[in-house]
């Protein structure tokens, strides 16, 4: 009885665009909190482990962005002073910045699109088809060191398979420094990313395909759709915005910290800085220079963009998210 | 209306493929294309088991070779030998990681799953918020917050346990987002449904739409314990009884040239588990698949 007495009042004030009284607001939240206890019941176990290795440490790393905080002594407030070093007086942010650019090109737009693409050919296959494939491009990314054998390939001497093939054939007559000579270490790095690139992303979306309701395609043919590129922007990508925003957050998290796997290739830092990227630098300040308020500052930079990118793609995106 | 008629005798024919569009001709092409693109992603996976079955005087051939002459497990005795010379035996390597990896898949599921269905399905105050929580933490990355971390556990007294192994990586805000942006996509009137049959939040989540969403399930599995068996244990664990298999590994397969052979044998032996849950998982994925038909 009560409840639906609230309920009225608060229709009935909506429709009058008139601002609630606060103390009503307040009683029919708590109405509704309690209404809904089952809810909260389910959400506690998360939220609690959530709250204290997730949400605590980031809002105190955060602050830490402003402090000198050398990880000895207590952390000392500083204000900007770490944000302005990092803008003016850093040359190396500014190499990792343009290098992150680049690396987030390819492994954020190029990849979504190159996963999402892949998925969906996989999912025109014959079943029996569907789980090898979907093995063979998720494979590199089923363990997380094993594009340490690219390390074999590209080896400096002769012995890297790639070296060794170039010679053999005389396309070369002296082995390549495809890990250390600056020309390269870019490119190399990205083909990698791009290897180990088929990740969570991709099994959401092929899982997603699996979801669809197989009565829509049904539909589609009455309809009279006539090929699978109709079948494919008329009906599949409509019905999976929820997976497709999945994959590309995770896509965004991914593209701006890459990092570990130039790192593992070509060492920290790479030769000239060729391959630093933000996420590099953080960890060169952070975990070798233990100046952790200054890498905390650098990761407080890279979330800023994070967000914005989230922001763009969820406005990209929108028109498929309910 | 005879159009129509028609559409459905195509579309009658066309089910006998399984398929409501798309040419023979299209099906070949895409069958060649992924098959080259296919080629580069598993090269350097199966250099590397061809490199861990090679005697060591293969391994330093030049040309190096695609194939092994003389193939020997001579890589994995030697990184079994030096495996058992080890303080702690083997076996409890294997057993920490097995156990850790076990407990954080169930956990992993369960705690995501229970989580996301309130957030995906039901209006209640603060659903918007927590959610805009989830994915701004995704997006936080963990470089600068690893060390707050320590110390929250360090207070919590979990350091050198299993709990500072297992804890922080229940709840993560990857298996939430997953779930829910699987769960919004099924239907409210089943859960209504469900709701005037009297039961409760928990049951309809786990009876009514987990079985629905299989595909997102087993995806969320293959994460979750592909995260798990890979945790090193790093600076949380220091007794040498707790550390887990990946980290005795590398240190097995860290020393250089000598052992190049035990170094590929080591990541073969590493890689067999997540694969074969990735298996298993895509062929129930598949299976029910091949039964939704029955689903109304």
């Amino acid at each position: 009885m009560s409840e639906e007495k609230i309920v009225t009042a608060e229709t009935t004030t909506a429709e009058k665009g008139k601002p609630i009284n606060k103390q009503s607001k307040w009683k029919y939240t708590w109405h509704m909190m309690k209404l809904n206890a089952g809810c909260y019941g389910l959400l506690a176990p998360f939220m609690v482990l959530f709250l204290i290795f997730i949400i605590i440490p980031v809002c105190i790393s955060l602050p830490i962005g402003f402090t000198n905080f050398n990880m000895v002594q207590l952390p000392k407030f500083v204000g900007l002073s770490n944000f302005y070093t990092l803008f003016l007086n850093d040359d190396i942010f500014m190499i990792a910045v343009r290098n992150t650019l680049v690396f987030a090109i390819f492994t954020g737009p190029f990849s979504y699109v190159l996963s999402f693409f892949i998925a969906w050919l996989i999912n025109e296959m014959h079943p029996k088809l569907k789980t090898f494939f979907t093995f063979v491009f998720y494979a590199p990314s089923m363990t997380p060191s094993v594009y340490i054998i690219w390390q074999l390939f590209l080896s400096g001497d002769s012995y890297g398979f790639i070296n060794s093939i170039l010679l053999d054939l005389g396309f070369i007559n002296s082995p390549t420094q495809w890990l250390t000579d600056t020309k390269y270490i870019l490119g190399v790095v990205i083909v990698v990313q791009l290897w180990i690139s088929m990740g969570a992303g991709f099994l959401a979306i092929r899982a997603g395909f699996q979801n669809i309701d197989k009565s829509m395609y049904e539909a589609g043919a009455i309809e009279g759709i006539k090929n699978r590129w109709q079948e494919l922007f008329l009906i599949t990508i409509p019905s999976m915005g929820p997976q497709l925003l999945f994959a590309a957050v995770t896509q965004i998290s991914a593209a701006f910290t890459v990092g570990a796997v130039g790192q593992a290739l070509v060492g920290l830092p790479s030769t000239d800085y060729a391959a630093h990227t933000i996420m590099n630098h953080a960890t060169d300040y952070g975990t070798i220079r233990y100046e952790m308020g200054y890498a905390c500052a650098i990761c407080f930079i890279l979330f800023a963009a994070m967000l914005l990118a989230n922001k763009f793609i969820t406005w990209l995106l929108g028109k498929y998210l309910d | 209306m005879a159009k129509k008629k028609k559409n459905i005798e195509q579309l009658k024919v066309k089910d006998k493929r399984k398929r409501t569009a798309g040419s023979l001709g299209g099906d070949i092409f895409i069958f060649i294309f992924l098959c080259l693109l296919g080629i580069f992603m598993v090269f350097p996976l199966y250099y590397a088991i061809i490199q861990s079955f090679k005697p060591i005087e293969e391994l330093f051939v030049f040309p190096p070779k695609l194939y092994v002459l003389r193939p020997t497990l001579r890589n994995y005795s030697d990184m079994f030998k030096v495996a058992s010379g080890l303080w702690v035996p083997l076996s409890r390597y294997i057993f920490n990681s097995a156990f850790i990896t076990v407990i954080i898949s169930v956990a992993n599921i369960f705690v995501c799953c229970c989580a996301a269905f309130p957030l995906a399905k039901c209006k209640f105050p603060g659903n918007a918020i927590i959610n805009k929580i989830v994915v701004t933490a995704l997006l936080f990355t963990s470089s600068a917050m690893w060390i707050i971390q320590f110390l929250v556990m360090a207070v919590m007294g979990i350091i050198d346990t299993y709990f500072a192994l297992i804890l922080p990586n229940i709840a993560t805000s990857m298996g939430l987002f997953l779930m829910r942006q699987s769960m919004v996509t099924i239907h409210d009137s089943m859960i209504e449904a469900a709701k005037v049959d009297g039961a409760g939040l928990f049951r309809i989540c786990w009876t009514i739409v987990m079985p629905n969403l299989k595909p997102a399930l087993m995806t969320l599995l293959i994460f979750a314990f592909q995260g798990a068996w890979n945790i090193q244990g790093g600076s949380l664990i220091y007794s040498e009884e707790l550390k887990t298999l990946p980290t005795i590994m590398n240190q097995i397969a860290a020393s250089g040239i000598a052992r190049q052979g035990v170094t590929f044998a080591t990541a073969v032996i590493l890689m067999i588990p997540p694969l074969l849950v990735f298996i298993i998982a895509q062929n129930n994925v598949m299976e029910t698949m091949a039964n939704s038909g029955i689903k109304d």
